[in-house]
């Protein structure tokens, strides 16, 4: 907890100089301050915790789950088999480079304003360092253990539970690390080019209409809700994980 | 108990033999340490009896029986304790009995009989991390005898380890091979720990390696550190060390 007192006292300067800055430039509705923020936070409480957080959380799950089994499911098929690995690699690695952005309106054109267009659109995103840092992991792990497995007499089967899957473990967990904001990130764009709902979709309402604290709450608040996602998962890890050595 | 008979062998990424017609046999309860300098092709003939790698040539039987057609014969420990960080102590030397799909109460029997007798019982539910060298040996030893077979091969076991403790898990180890009546091959660098433990040395001394020179050692069952120090210990090892510096020149 101590260790943490210099980032929280760097966080409430940075917070104070925003407020401070604009104050100075006095122009709310392109920078709000921070209290300006937190005030029409609870303005909208209702719309925003009610209907709006619900309905990106929605797709921010949906697309975060299927891209953890589709992740999950590549790594392990890639792992299992060269030639799977050298098909899908450079594919997997290739479909990064697709502006997500740029073809997210596609998907709306597919399928409408329905979830499935923003799911797939953070699936999109989501998935790859899902894939990638779970493969790492498998592939990381020692000839020297597997070989020891084998003389036991241990099958692929054997190999894979009792040394790549624990081995990936704490790979695992910094993949879903990253995924989470990245899942929160993709709902939101996706909401914000065409949706009719959502906290993206709300920003995107309230700048039509000049809100700037309005624009910035929604945002602020998938940012808390990114972090304590993200905190919650650390102390599982930090519960499940408790071999490693302590640096 | 082990018998190579004219086994050949080469790495596939090397263009020399690592063995050519070597044949040699170990009898049941014998300790045999396999002395021979670096990279002469010790781990390779482990290799091959755990069935890591194939013989190009020849046969292996251990209890009269082609290795190809038995699973389970050999107890492989490897230099490195090769604990797996993320297993207690308990959970790691149960390892092999897992894989062979033993029951979890056979398995949590022999689990503590062996981590009372290597002195690991408190440290039972502990990770690798919180052991010291020796311990984590010690564990990976236990691990190696619960495999349950009785032809051991035991690779520098010993060699990262400091003095203090190695001379004291040597004793150990005699104490315990004894005790489980287990035939084991122990490739070790250090001529006096291959002195004190086996009742054979097997030095490689050409390459390819087409014969191991065998010298028996001329010490009881019961041999004491101070045995060490008798006349014609200190020149068979000094003999010893002499062959395998003169092949180092040749
Ligand atoms: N997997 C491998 N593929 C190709 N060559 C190998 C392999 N393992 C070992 N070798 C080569 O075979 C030779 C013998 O290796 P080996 O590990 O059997 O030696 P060693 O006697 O155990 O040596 P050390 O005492 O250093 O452990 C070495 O020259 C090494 O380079
Ligand atoms: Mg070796």
């Amino acid at each position: 907890m101590r260790k943490n007192i210099p980032a929280l006292i760097l966080a409430i300067c940075l917070l104070a100089l925003w407020q401070g800055i604009a104050m100075i430039i006095n122009a709310p509705y392109i920078l709000p301050t921070p209290v300006q923020i937190i005030i029409r936070l609870w303005e909208l409480r209702e719309t925003l915790f009610l209907v709006q957080l619900p309905a990106t959380m929605s797709v921010t799950a949906l697309g975060l789950v299927i891209s953890i089994v589709l992740g999950i499911f590549l790594a392990v098929i890639m792992d299992m088999n060269k030639m799977i690995e050298n098909a899908l690699y450079p594919v997997i690695v290739a479909s990064q480079t697709i502006p997500t952005t740029a073809i997210a309106p596609l998907f709306v054109l597919w399928f409408g304003y329905s979830i499935w267009s923003k799911v797939l659109v953070t699936i999109l995103i989501t998935f790859f360092p899902i894939a990638i840092t779970v493969y790492d992991g498998f592939k990381g792990t020692s000839r020297e253990m597997e070989e020891l497995l084998i003389t036991y007499g241990a099958t692929k089967k054997d190999i894979f539970l009792k040394l790549k899957m624990p081995q990936a473990l704490p790979n695992f967990f910094s993949a879903i690390k990253m995924a989470v904001p990245l899942s929160i990130i993709g709902a939101a764009i996706a909401e914000w080019l065409g949706a009719q709902s959502g906290l993206g979709y709300f920003s995107k309402r309230m700048m039509t209409q000049l809100d700037g604290a309005g624009v910035f709450a929604p945002v602020v608040l998938l940012s808390v809700v990114a972090m304590i996602i993200v905190g919650i998962i650390n102390i599982l890890e930090n519960k499940i994980i408790k071999w490693r050595k302590e640096l | 108990m082990l018998e190579f008979k004219n086994v050949s062998f080469k790495y596939d990424e090397d263009d020399y033999k690592m063995l050519e017609n070597l044949s040699f046999t170990v009898d049941e309860g014998d300790f045999i340490s396999i002395i021979g300098k670096s990279g002469c092709g010790k781990s390779t003939v482990f290799r091959l009896i755990n069935g890591l790698e194939k013989a190009e040539k020849g046969e292996i039987l251990v209890n009269g029986i082609s290795i190809e057609k038995q699973k389970n014969y050999s107890a492989y420990m490897p230099q490195k304790d090769l604990l797996f960080p993320w297993r207690t102590i308990e959970q790691n030397i149960c390892l092999s009995m897992e894989i062979q799909k033993k029951s979890r109460s056979q398995m949590h029997e022999k689990a503590e009989e062996m981590l009372k007798e290597v002195g690991l019982w408190d440290y039972r539910n502990k990770y690798p991390k919180d052991l010291s060298g020796g311990m984590r040996q010690r564990a990976s030893f236990a691990r190696t005898i619960l495999s349950g077979c009785n032809l051991m091969l035991l690779d520098e076991p010993f060699s990262a380890l400091d003095s203090l403790t190695k001379i004291s898990l040597q004793e150990w180890l005699l104490e315990e091979c004894k005790k489980h009546n287990k035939t084991v091959l122990f490739v070790t660098h250090d001529v006096e720990e291959a002195i004190f433990l086996s009742k054979k040395i097997f030095v490689i001394t050409d390459r390819p390696v087409t014969h191991f020179e065998e010298v028996v050692v001329p010490l009881s069952d019961e041999r004491k550190r101070e045995d060490m120090k008798r006349g014609d210990i200190v020149e068979l090892k000094e003999s010893l060390i002499k062959k395998l510096r003169q092949e180092g020149e040749a």
